[in-house]
């Protein structure tokens, strides 16, 4: 390999990384205030992870129960996220989602709608009434799209398949970043006045996940490398439901859209083990019994909702207490049958196949199962990361001026467990503010720009493993890193796994820094996993330093050796940063107080 | 099938000035997809070995290749549905320039949706944004809009791949795309113009290759296509649409 060469150079006001739902729906936003908005992703326009998506993006509508008003989310999203959550972040989520999904359906988007002709909602785990706007389960796909197909008229500039390598800052501010084309492999400068990060999740880290190889952490890492806090590492989202058989699709997300149809969980001794336990603070709006459970999914106001629905982390721990009990299905999860509501509903089968088409297919291509006839056999998945940069409420801004976060990548409003549907909202009610702040941002703060030194230094360093003739193939580290984060640092932490987690993630970033790739620069898969392990190490240290400072168990997180809940650590969240040493600080600072009419709020929908 | 099975693939291995089929041998396990194959190859023994993918779950469209020369969704192809007696050749769309390996320059495709008039819809039916639109009114426009712009479609058209009208002809993925707005409940424009003069409608003789690889099984012909030449035959070729037009008389648009 030569030097480093040289670079283009690209000019904007705002920058936005990541085209999933959050940083288009930036972009269009920046784009409508005026400025010159330019778009970076690591995949093609549309392929980010939001087109995965399958349930349905939550608002409080009532279009199907007019009980529901904003408040009532509000309550749930508290409630699901056991009161770390940042409260206005919360607060602003559940009072503008409605206004965002409307938006999207003059943008073209057709969502399932209800017999008086309004946007059809349903249930899911942790919502007090239906609430989530969806298309069968492709509601991604139908949210990104709609995206897409409206932003490319907006004027924005798109560079698809290019990665982030690093940002660029000058006077404590960001002012732009240094990528590669994956293609080509050639480096670019972008400066610009704002940047938002919208890079989505960290699921790559772990071994079974519903994530994409696009989930490396990069968002937290870069912001964590520019002096950015992060927030809330330890609560990853285990969801409780992936495929388990066959090996090579483990992880593959079955959408809770199941269990919002009537789908029921069942141990290898046919029992609805959900019933067995139900947490004390769920107790009064859960059904006692399977038959008042069907009637809240077919609609019955009066009853309550099957146990199925409780949140993802407890419905998680369930499901792995059966298994570790002996109680699984033959390869290692439990079961999940929708095809029992055949003797429910007329025309049973292809009611199911109407309302989960693509779960139907999923199992019918890839595990030659027929899920209209046949249980699914599950069990838990990475899924999701609640933490991620700590950004102000109002306009998203992290704790480094010019730099924004938006959706997955940012933390704050889920809190300890995020809510099915909450994060699609999220994404465009919080991409919403980004891009609006980051264009007044940029107004007042002109580019700047940063001495070639330092871009030689990044690019130097993303090129290193070409240098090393007889390295380790990063592939093996990677494999490592995810069983490694997997078994110690997965659903159920205890001290003394993390500690070793700690010390192992030493050895793997000697072993990172070690790595080789052959061969040239264009789309080079082993050279982009060399890079992107950088940023998986930080993010994995992170997490678990943050699970070795909590010392209870709340949402996603859960201590074997502190399985209840710490009223003082209750009031407190995580930040990490990198301290002036080079080395990840912690610092555990109070959760926001609940101002009296939120208080009020969360008490009346107890 | 056991552990022990290995199996051949012949993977086509290059860039755009030129390239041949490498082989590579591989252990397969139970429910294997191609995708995951040439995972364990790239893992294995070809780190730089090209292929693009996200999702693993035919949901992103991202991993169209031609398997056996067949345009697939190597994610969603099994192994165990392939002979594998005999090797499996892998290599990219045919109808788009190549980048690497398995990876091709689909960007053509992305200009082409913006040359498309884009969705204009009427002025919202209830004072809070929202639309009243009832599910049999959007059932067809829900069947296109699962596209998952995999180009499959697009790779198997002898309108592009054969006779490379690429600059005059959108597409069946465009025309669909076309078809989804021109169906849309809501939408007001007139897009029947330009799919006659610019966007090469009638280079389409109808054969069905495209629905045949669609993995979405989106009847694109049947469904989208064909309702698209009728609403143009309709338009230009009826006489006394023709005599209103030459009058100036201003066209009402058919209904939706
Ligand atoms: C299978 C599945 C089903 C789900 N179902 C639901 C659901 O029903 N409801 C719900 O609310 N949520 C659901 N979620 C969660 C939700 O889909 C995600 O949290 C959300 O889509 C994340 O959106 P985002 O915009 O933050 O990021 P993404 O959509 O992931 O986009 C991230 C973008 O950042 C880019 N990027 C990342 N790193 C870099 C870099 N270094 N340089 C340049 N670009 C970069 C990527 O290329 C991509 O474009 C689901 C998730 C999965 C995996
Ligand atoms: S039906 Fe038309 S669009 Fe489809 S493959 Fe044939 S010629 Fe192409
Ligand atoms: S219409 Fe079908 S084949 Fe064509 S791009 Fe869309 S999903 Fe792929
Ligand atoms: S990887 Fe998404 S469709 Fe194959």
């Amino acid at each position: 390999m030569a030097g480093v060469g040289t670079w283009d150079t690209h000019d904007y006001d705002v920058l936005v990384i990541g085209a999933g739902g959050a940083g288009l729906r930036a972009a269009i936003e920046a784009a409508r205030a005026g400025v010159k908005v330019g778009l970076i992703c690591k995949s093609l326009l549309g392929k980010a992870h939001t087109v995965m998506a399958e349930g349905g993006v939550a608002a409080a509508m009532a279009n199907v129960d007019d009980r529901d008003s904003w408040k009532v989310h509000f309550a749930d999203t508290m409630r699901g996220g056991q009161y770390v959550n940042n409260h206005r972040m919360a607060e602003l989520h559940a009072q503008e989602a409605p206004a965002r999904v409307r938006e999207l359906e003059s943008w073209g988007a057709l969502f399932d709608r209800t017999r008086e002709g309004t946007i059809l909602q349903r249930n899911f785990g942790g919502h007090r009434y239906p609430r989530l706007a969806h298309v069968g389960d492709r509601t991604g796909l139908e949210m990104i799209r709609t995206l897409q197909d409206h932003g490319i008229h907006q004027g924005i500039a798109v560079h698809m398949e290019f990665t982030v390598v690093s940002l660029l800052k000058d006077a404590g501010r960001v002012v732009g970043v240094v990528a590669y084309d994956r293609e080509r492999g050639r480096f670019h400068v972008f400066r610009a006045g704002a940047t938002v990060l919208a890079t989505g999740g960290i699921g790559k880290a772990y071994k079974i996940t519903s994530n994409s190889w696009e989930y490396t952490g990069d968002g937290q890492a870069l912001a964590y490398d520019a002096g950015a806090d992060l927030l809330d590492m330890e609560f990853v989202q285990f969801h409780p439901t992936g495929m388990v058989w066959p090996p090579s699709v483990a992880g593959i997300l079955v959408t809770e859209g199941v269990r919002g149809e009537g789908g029921v969980l069942r141990n290898s001794e046919g029992r609805r083990f959900m019933f067995d336990e139900i947490p004390e603070n769920y107790r009064s709006s859960t059904a006692d019994n399977e038959e008042e459970g069907w009637r809240y999914v077919t609609g019955d106001k009066e009853a309550r909702r099957p146990p199925e629905l409780l949140t993802r982390d407890h419905v998680a721990r369930m499901i792995r207490r059966e298994v570790r009990a002996g109680r699984g299905s033959p390869h290692g999860g439990v079961f999940l049958d929708i095809s029992w509501i055949k003797s429910k509903v007329a025309g049973g089968a292809e009611h199911i196949k109407k309302k989960l088409p693509s779960m139907y297919h999923q199992f019918k291509k890839l595990a030659d199962i027929d899920i209209t006839a046949e249980a699914m056999e599950v069990g838990p998945t990475t899924h999701y990361m609640m933490g991620g940069v700590k950004v102000h409420a109002e306009t998203q801004m992290s704790t480094v001026p010019g730099l924004y976060a938006a959706g997955e990548v940012a933390a704050g409003l889920h809190g300890a467990n995020r809510l099915g549907g909450n994060s699609l909202s999220d994404l465009l009610v919080f991409g919403k503010r980004a891009g609006e702040n980051a264009a007044s941002f940029a107004r007042e703060h002109a580019a700047a720009s940063v001495a070639d030194s330092e871009i030689q230094s990044v690019i130097g360093r993303a090129l290193q493993a070409f240098d090393r003739p007889s390295g380790e193939n990063p592939f093996m580290v990677q494999r490592a890193l995810q069983e490694m984060m997997q078994e110690n640092v997965g659903i159920v932490r205890i001290e003394s796994e993390v500690e070793h987690a700690l010390g192992e993630l030493e050895l793997l970033r000697a072993r990172a820094a070690n790595v080789s790739v052959d061969g040239h620069r264009e789309y080079n898969p082993g050279w982009h996993c060399a890079i992107d392990l950088d940023n998986m190490l930080t993010v994995s240290e992170a997490v678990a330093r943050c699970a070795l400072a909590r010392r209870e168990s709340r949402g996603g997180h859960f201590r074997d050796d502190h399985p209840g809940k710490d009223a003082a650590l209750g009031k407190v969240n995580h930040v990490v940063r990198k301290g002036p040493d080079g080395r990840m600080q912690l610092e555990a600072v109070p959760v926001l107080p609940l101002p009296a009419d939120l208080a009020q709020i969360v008490e009346e929908n107890k | 099938m056991t552990t022990s099975v290995s199996a051949t693939f012949k993977i086509w291995r290059g860039d755009a000035s030129g390239g041949a089929f490498v082989e590579y041998q591989t252990q397969l396990s139970e429910g294997m997809v191609v995708l995951d194959a040439v995972h364990q190859i790239q893992a294995e023994s070809a780190p730089d070995l090209a292929c693009r993918w996200n999702c693993k779950a035919g949901k992103c469209g991202s991993c169209s290749a031609e398997v056996n020369g067949v345009p697939r969704l190597m994610c969603m192809t099994r192994m165990n549905d392939l002979p594998v007696d005999q090797p499996v050749t892998i290599q990219p769309l045919h109808t788009f320039p190549m980048i690497r390996d398995l990876v091709t320059d689909v960007s053509w495709n992305y200009r082409q949706k913006l040359r498309v008039k884009k969705f204009s819809p009427r002025a919202p039916d209830r004072p809070d944004g929202t639309y009243t639109m009832y599910q049999r009114d959007i059932e067809r426009v829900q069947e296109f809009r699962k596209c998952i712009e995999c180009f499959l479609c697009q790779d198997v058209c002898h309108v592009l791949r054969d006779h490379e009208k690429h600059d005059e002809f959108i597409g069946p993925r465009l025309l669909i795309y076309t078809a989804s707005l021109e169906m849309h409940p809501l939408d007001g424009e007139d897009r029947l113009q330009a799919l006659k003069d610019e966007h090469g409608i009638g280079y389409c003789n109808i054969t069905k290759c495209c629905t045949k690889v669609c993995p979405e099984e989106i009847r694109i012909t049947d469904n989208g296509i064909i309702p698209l030449k009728e609403r143009v035959v309709d338009e230009f070729y009826d006489p006394l649409k023709i005599v209103l037009r030459a009058l100036g008389v201003k066209k009402q648009k058919t209904a939706k």
